[in-house]
């Protein structure tokens, strides 16, 4: 399955369009991260536990627009964007979204 | 009384810390952008239609700061009297310029030679105290190729 930002490429042909494909994930930090992310307030620098767990949380809502992707039968996705918003207090949204389609 | 020394205390930790993390990530920003210059990171959309370019490939970066308690101290005096925050100014800098560092290193284990289309994205993850910005996140994504033969 490949995966790019762009909307066409260079090396490759469009056979058919599919429309939309998306996945998403809504996440909680969990407690342990929340106390070093209050210490690390004070001091300042990269929070690293948030940074991992929305990494990983943004991979999950890849793969399930890879997974989307595949059940429609699209060997790509192109112009693949990402949206964070926040539904709750302490949980974040990942989203992406793309255009699944058929590459020769 | 006690709640006076425990703000001065926690403003000099701030501002001790802060500013020393501060200078050592802007040299360490610094010394990497210098060596991944070979891999520039473009806005265009679209890539050059010779057939050199291929291997697409997703590469991304992100990277969440958080300010320390004297700048948020400092943002928070500004505030009252308006006018640029440079407390927040130098912290959304990093944030963003560590993300394309770490999207380019992405490419470089690629072996790609560009990046296209690069998209930044800026959230605020985590409110502080009131409604003080507490730290930000920054996603930086685009497209990486290869265009050498």
């Amino acid at each position: 399955m490949l995966v790019t930002n762009i909307e066409i490429l260079p090396d490759k042909r469009i056979v058919e369009h599919l429309g939309l494909v998306q996945g998403s994930s809504v996440r909680a930090k969990h407690v342990g991260r929340d106390i070093m992310a209050g210490l690390k307030n004070i001091f300042g620098g990269e929070l690293k536990g948030y940074t991992e767990l929305l990494q990983e949380s943004r991979a999950e809502a890849m793969e399930r627009m890879i997974e989307q992707a595949e059940a429609v039968g699209a060997n790509a996705v192109l112009n693949v964007r990402f949206s964070t918003s926040s539904v709750a207090a302490g949980a974040a949204e990942l989203f992406a979204y793309g255009t699944a389609v058929v590459l020769e | 009384m006690i709640d006076l020394i425990i703000l001065v205390t926690l403003l000099a930790l701030g501002y001790g810390f802060g500013s020393y993390a501060e200078s050592r990530h802007y040299k360490s920003i610094i010394a990497r952008e210098n060596r991944l210059r070979h891999i520039p990171a473009v806005t265009s959309r679209f890539p050059q239609m010779n057939n050199n370019s291929r291997d697409a490939e997703l590469v991304s970066g992100s990277v969440v700061i958080s300010v320390d308690y004297f700048k948020r101290f400092i943002a928070a005096l500004r505030n009252l009297v308006g006018g640029r925050v440079t407390s927040y100014e130098s912290l959304v800098d990093r944030a963003r310029r560590e993300a394309i560092l770490r999207m380019k290193a992405q490419a470089e284990q690629l072996n790609a030679d560009i990046v296209f289309n690069v998209k930044l994205e800026t959230s605020s993850i985590h409110k502080g105290r009131g409604n003080s910005i507490g730290s930000v996140e920054v996603l930086a994504y685009g497209t990486a190729l290869k265009t050498q033969q």
